[in-house]
């Protein structure tokens, strides 16, 4: 886009005012299937790391692995961070993103 | 393949059981220790960009984080080699802390094999084997996929022996 016979008028405004409360969004861990690390691995990676229960870390592990993906932690960005670099550490695929 | 023992994890290996432990472990070392190329899938694969959309941000990331996870890496595969008899067969014991060393470095070693070996999620592991084995019994192939299939059968029984986590 050229950008120089733009028009100034009323729009610009608008992305303004939606983007200003978009910045207070949370951030999230996401951790992505995987063909190798087996599925009892991941469960007990999701209970060790996040203190999840038995029964939620299991219930996170099949939403991985049966969507593909799931998030595995909200918050501040930092602390995603953190999260995502401690699942690597164990060899988890995670990423980190805006929520 | 390892069962529980009081509050250890216990297993007895055999000769070549001990050999092929080395092996792996060993290799993910020189892995992480030879200036690590990060064009290596294997690479991307243990140390994935954590914004992939955002190339500056993961690459910053790395820039912070990435020797401590590396020596880390190192640290574990060494719990392996440190706790295996120095030659011939023998018994290993782990309490908690050596146990979680062992999970987070067989897994490395399944990661980083199972990259090379193109494991998918539809992969059939049995089916894998017979196709390699009457292509060659005796290729790098064959020998590969066992020690991938053992290292995921040494992994299931570990974390079986593990006590329950509270």
């Amino acid at each position: 886009m050229g950008g120089m016979a733009l028009p100034q008028v009323a729009p610009v405004e608008t992305p303004e005012i939606e983007e200003a409360p978009a910045d207070d969004r949370p951030w999230v861990t996401i951790v992505w299937d995987d063909p190798v690390n087996l599925m009892s691995y991941v469960t007990w990676v999701f209970q060790k790391l996040f203190g999840y229960s038995k029964e939620k870390a299991e219930a996170l592990m099949l939403d991985v692995h049966t969507k593909g993906k799931a998030v595995v932690s909200t918050g501040a960005r930092e602390r995603m961070e953190m999260d995502a670099n401690q699942l690597h550490g164990y060899g988890l695929w995670a990423t980190v993103d805006r929520a | 393949m390892f069962r529980r023992n009081g509050s250890q994890c216990v297993a007895t290996f055999a000769v070549d059981e001990v050999r092929v432990l080395r092996k792996v472990a060993g290799e993910v070392v020189g892995l992480l220790t030879d200036g690590m190329d990060h064009g290596d899938p294997v690479v991307s694969r243990l140390f994935p960009d954590i914004y992939p959309d955002r190339p500056d941000d993961s690459a910053e990331f790395r820039l912070y984080t990435e020797g401590e996870l590396k020596t880390g890496k190192i640290d574990q595969a060494g719990a392996i080699l440190a706790a295996l008899p120095d030659e011939g067969e023998g018994e290993v014991r782990l309490d908690g802390e050596a146990a979680e060393a062992w999970l987070r470095a067989i897994n490395d070693a399944r990661l980083a094999m199972g990259t090379r070996l193109d494991i998918r999620a539809d992969t059939d592991l049995g089916e894998e084997l017979d196709e390699a084995v009457l292509h060659d019994p005796g290729s790098s192939r064959v020998f590969q996929l066992s020690v991938y299939a053992y290292l995921g059968y040494l992994q299931e029984s570990l974390l079986n022996a593990l006590p329950e986590i509270e």
